[in-house]
């Protein structure tokens, strides 16, 4: 063992017998100092997890999330010394941490937290001119073959529970009493701007996009949400995507 | 085992002088710690202020709100960039992936100044987010070396390395910390980040006098100051153990040493350091008029001399 592996396995292991090379000016007991260090890199690390999920932390209290969140942390190191990508293993860990089992949506709100991080510092791209986009949505014989590239902040949460409402009323922007959690929600997470958006969206949307998100053309889209959902309303989905300045690019679909 | 020093380099005359103002491509006044709840109000309101100075980490993201706001700052004010992530005093090679990012982000944003730490916080792969001391010995040395050449090899520019503060000793160091410090400086040609805070904590934790450690460092080589604020505890015998907690406002013994460090090195660009408590942004500029008005009282003070 190397001098920094004792160090580190004494960090992260308040069992761990201390580095032997510590010492103190007053012979005093390393411990209470080499706690200042245990105490930054784990208070850090639960940190930084408690700004990546409030919403999360919300739901089961302060001291819970914290409890928990040492635990993720003492099995989870950070890769990189880069923040913003920590925790995206947290969600998988709180679906299995028991108990937490009470509140059965916990994970997916880590889940959808996880993607609002993710999104906004994803790269940005800027949406196409609406000159473009209607020369392009107008000629009915490509249209088909064309797929549509949505800015790539853009990914989908689907759950059994109201996490997309549950999430909303913690922003104030709904009622949390109105709130069934029980009801299966989805949606477009997404920052086409500097803000990131959690947009519902419906079953038949969610299909949709899941398909576009695949590099599917929008032929092959349509068809297969019609399959699941055969009043799918295209016309709207578009409208959608092209309101919220989500369609970056129109290119034809490469032959595989 | 101390490392010698030609009593040259130690006197405060016009080549250290000169020296200094080579090191200092920031602008010679105060700056503050660039925060993202600020970002909109310095947009807004143009706040006179030295420089910014962001976490080179913070920043390693492809985009969104942290970029978007940070090159419109950097159209309008000096920047510099301190990295708390490569763990130059680690034993692990240094993570060359990481390296290539920062020199992106040093090309995209051309700072005055890129500094790293006398510390270590990756192992193994892992990264602990902390800043972990070191002994001070040959074989740290030379490791430390190897790393900052190789830091500024890659980034083609010249590094400053940050005086850490630290809560423990080692009983296999044989060389003092500021002997240390000016040996990398000499060998590396890196120079030095003062943390006058650090410098006060670390004096404090283990007993030292913290002017004979700014004494002990030659006028030429400080390329910037910083300035925070620390909490305080206790050790297990009971005596005062400062942590550097960069919550709180710089202390006034902190102020003090500062006055007592710009009589030695001259006028430095000086950052008021906040990563915890963010108060609002006047109040924080507030901090920065204080160590702007010791820096012209020091520069009127020199001009005299």
């Amino acid at each position: 063992m190397s001098e920094q592996d004792d160090f580190v396995t004494a960090l992260l292991d308040p069992e761990a017998p201390l580095p032997r090379d510590l010492a103190t000016w007053n012979g005093s007991d390393p411990a209470t100092r080499f706690a200042v260090y245990r105490n930054n890199v784990t208070v850090s690390l639960i940190d930084a997890l408690a700004d990546t999920y409030p919403v999360t932390q919300t739901l089961v209290g302060e001291r819970f999330f914290r409890a928990m969140a040492r635990l993720f942390v003492q099995k989870t190191l950070p890769q990189s010394p880069v923040m913003s990508r920590y925790g995206a293993a947290f969600p998988a860990f709180i679906a299995d941490f028991e108990p937490a089992g009470s509140v059965p949506y916990l994970a997916d709100m880590a889940r959808l937290e996880q993607l609002r991080t993710q999104a906004c510092h994803c790269a940005d791209a800027a949406p196409l001119s609406t000159a473009r986009l209607t020369q392009l949505l107008s000629d009915t014989q490509t249209l088909p073959q064309q797929r549509v590239a949505l800015h790539p902040s853009a990914q989908l949460i689907r759950s059994d529970y109201a996490v997309v409402s549950l999430w909303a009323a913690h922003q104030d922007l709904a009622e949390l009493h109105r709130v069934n959690p029980c009801t299966p929600e989805q949606a477009l997470i997404v920052r086409p701007g500097l803000d990131v958006e959690v947009i519902p969206i419906d079953p038949a949307m969610y299909r949709f996009l899941e398909q576009l998100l695949g590099a599917a053309s929008l032929g092959r889209a349509l068809e297969d949400t019609c399959l699941t959902h055969p009043d799918f309303d295209l016309v709207a989905a578009l409208g959608l995507l092209i309101q919220r300045g989500l369609i970056v690019d129109l290119p034809l679909e490469t032959t595989t | 085992m101390k490392t010698s020093i030609t009593s040259e380099s130690l006197s405060c005359g016009a080549p250290a002088q000169a020296a200094q103002a080579a090191l200092a491509e920031l602008p010679v006044r105060a700056g503050a710690s660039l925060k993202p709840d600020h970002f909109q109000y310095i947009l807004n309101h143009l706040p006179d202020i030295g420089f910014f100075e962001i976490h080179a980490e913070n920043y390693l993201v492809d985009g969104g709100p942290f970029h978007h706001y940070l090159t419109r700052i950097r159209e309008r004010y000096a920047l510099s960039i301190h990295g708390v992530g490569l763990s130059i005093g680690g034993e692990s090679p240094l993570d060359l992936q990481h390296l290539d990012r920062l020199a992106d982000l040093i090309d995209r944003y051309a700072p005055a100044v890129f500094s790293e730490h006398l510390a270590w916080s990756g192992h193994a792969g892992f990264f602990l987010n902390d800043l972990l001391p070191l002994p001070y010995h040959r074989a740290t040395l030379q490791r430390v070396c190897d790393h900052v050449d190789q830091v500024q090899n890659r980034l083609k520019r010249r590094l400053l390395l940050e005086n850490p503060a630290t809560y423990v000793e080692f009983s296999s160091s044989n060389i003092t910390e500021t002997d240390f410090i000016i040996e990398i400086l000499q060998r590396t040609g890196c120079g030095l980040l003062l943390d006058i805070n650090n410098v006060y904590v670390s004096s404090t934790n283990h007993i030292r006098d913290p002017r004979a450690y700014i004494d002990a460092l030659p006028p030429g080589t400080v390329g910037q100051i910083h300035l925070a604020g620390f909490s305080q505890e206790q050790d297990g015998a009971g005596a005062p153990l400062l942590i550097d907690s960069h919550d709180a406002p710089v202390a006034a013994a902190v102020w003090d040493l500062y006055d007592y460090a710009l009589c030695r090195f001259g006028p430095v660009p000086t950052l008021i350091e906040r990563d915890g408590n963010i108060p609002p942004f006047e109040v924080l500029q507030a901090e920065v008029r204080l160590a702007d008005e010791r820096l012209n009282s020091d520069a009127l003070r020199g001009r005299r001399s």
